[in-house]
């Protein structure tokens, strides 16, 4: 395939950021068909319009979801990429990889695809970049026997799970986000690859509130780790803090003079319910008015930890704004058990939960947050089997069209009109 | 458009292998068409029941039933559909049943 002529995003590849423009060219040195990837992208440049065609079903058998097809709408310019279909390939918990793995990967892509990849997609997927339609088989073959790894979802299922890093870097993990993302992706599978929902449904797993894989955002399902008990305190790293022997949030704002460390200003002050407070030189937490935000935490962490009493709190119906506006996710249940040896029993229960009602009571493309809000809190809680609680709001409700039920009003709802009349003559 | 030839008769198709002009063009030969490439290996009554109900469903509602609707009017679970139609209801059973490809973020 020849070279095309790129003027457009030859002036990407100024600059310090790594080009992905100067990438694609050196991987077109090797795999020619890049060149028609820059040659369609530079047209879309001038003409300001994609060039994909619409839509595109493809896949392997037994599957429904996995690769996304697509097609050029100017495939005799750009014969390259005529066929251009996505391959997900479910990732590693938190993406550590071996490179002997990595190689493996890249060695079946640059036989068998555009060398392209996307590391990763958002949902976390390990994304391989264009192929055509007869080698999907091969690739899935490939994967599968000799690498050991399986597609990501895509279509109405359960998407590809991704977790934050977890304990395996992290100390403020309230329990192994990796264990419960690979046990619940390994545990649902058929769900992951066979579309069987109204809609999509991703869970994500943070292991606090810190929220590093944002799943209140971007999750049906947010799993985020929590504690019940108090704070650790270190009072003897709270004097270091204060004397300036650690550097506030580990150092994080060291690109710019701040002054001197000041626990009241920085810390204290700041806590979102002022449940903190110097007595002398010890800090004390009223723990019972601390809504675990993770702040003081963040900003001495060689002083303050989470609590032993751990685990998470599952959050439902985050969503984008298609169709009826963008939702963070919904506190359904503020604590539950995270247990990996058990294989987290009472999360499988909520998941489990959910979908039953979900796959029957959800409409045509409505992800669960959406059926939530059509039926109501109160009526998913019933659902659920959960009683509400304060927490499950963050105001009431300040309207007064209240709804009760037939059991809950002295009488019932059944009335005659006769009877009121004997009171109220015309 | 492509046209593909099967046993003498053309018909028009997407890339995908979807029938371009939807039931208008669809007959038994693109059934054994469709069953050469979407590893089916006998057509039973099993898949003609799956057909039915995609093709009765679709010209009374415009639009292609939901996974579980098509579940419970034929009584097959999804595991049994996708040992019919190995692609699965929409990539197989669909584009058999000469409805329009499924859109959407798939």
């Amino acid at each position: 395939m020849p070279k095309h002529d790129t003027p457009l995003l030859d002036q990407l590849e100024s600059g310090p950021w790594p080009s992905f423009v100067s990438d694609l060219k050196r991987m077109a040195k090797k795999k020619d068909e890049c060149w028609d990837i820059l040659g369609q992208l530079e047209l879309s440049y001038k003409d300001k319009i994609t060039h994909w065609k619409h839509g595109g079903i493809v896949g392997v058998f037994g599957y429904g979801g996995g690769i996304v097809g697509r097609y050029s709408d100017v495939p005799d310019r750009f014969p390259g990429v005529a066929h251009f279909h996505t391959v997900r390939v479910n990732q590693p918990s938190s993406k550590f990889y071996s490179s002997k793995i990595l190689r493996q990967i890249c060695d079946l892509w640059e036989k068998r695809g555009s060398g392209m990849t996307n590391f990763h997609g958002s949902t976390g997927d390990l994304v391989l970049l264009g192929t055509t339609t007869p080698q999907l088989e091969p690739i899935f073959y490939d994967l599968t026997h000799d690498i050991g790894v399986d597609l990501g979802g895509s279509g109405g299922n359960l998407r590809t799970p991704s977790c934050c890093v977890g304990r395996a870097r992290c100390e403020w993990g309230c329990y192994d986000t990796q264990a419960a993302c690979h046990n619940i992706t390994m545990t649902y599978q058929d769900e992951l690859h066979r579309p069987a929902f109204p809609y999509k449904f991703k869970i994500k797993f943070s292991g606090c509130p810190n929220d590093c894989v944002a799943s209140i955002a971007r999750s049906d399902c947010s799993v985020i780790g929590t504690w019940k008990d108090d704070i650790r305190i270190d009072q003897k790293a709270v004097a270091g803090y204060i004397k300036g022997d650690f550097a506030p949030n580990a150092g994080a704002h060291s690109g710019r003079d701040w002054g001197k460390f000041d626990i009241q200003k920085e810390v204290i002050a700041l806590c979102p319910t002022g449940c903190m407070k110097m007595a002398g030189d010890t800090l004390k937490i009223d723990n019972a008015n601390c809504t675990r935000c993770m702040h003081c935490i963040n900003v001495m962490p060689r002083a303050l930890r989470p609590g032993k009493v751990q685990g998470a709190s599952i959050l439902i119906g985050a969503k984008a704004p298609i169709l009826d506006g963008a939702q963070f996710a919904t506190l359904i249940f503020p604590f539950i058990e995270m247990s990996t040896e058990n294989e987290f029993p009472e999360l499988k229960a909520i998941i489990e939960k959910c979908w039953d009602w979900w796959m029957t009571e959800g409409k045509n493309r409505e992800r669960i947050g959406e059926s939530i809000q059509r039926v109501g809190l109160p009526t998913f809680l019933s659902v659920m089997g959960v009683e509400p609680i304060p927490q499950h709001v963050r105001e009431p409700r300040s309207n007064p069209y209240v709804f009760w039920k037939d059991e809950e009003v002295e009488g019932g709802f059944a009335r005659t009109v006769k009877e009121f009349r004997i009171k109220h003559n015309l | 458009m492509a046209k593909i030839e099967h046993k003498g008769k053309a018909y028009e198709v997407d890339e995908d292998g979807f029938l371009a002009k939807g039931m208008e063009e669809w007959d038994n030969g693109w059934v054994d068409y469709v069953k050469s490439i979407e590893g089916i290996t006998d057509m039973t009554d099993e898949h003609q029941k799956v057909i039915d109900a995609l093709q009765e469903y679709y010209k009374k509602n415009g639009i292609a039933p939901m996974v579980r609707i098509l579940s419970k009017t034929t009584g097959f679970p999804l595991k049994r559909i996708y040992e019919l139609f190995p692609s699965g209801p929409g990539k197989g059973a669909c584009k058999m049943a000469g409805l329009p490809k499924p859109t959407g973020c798939v």
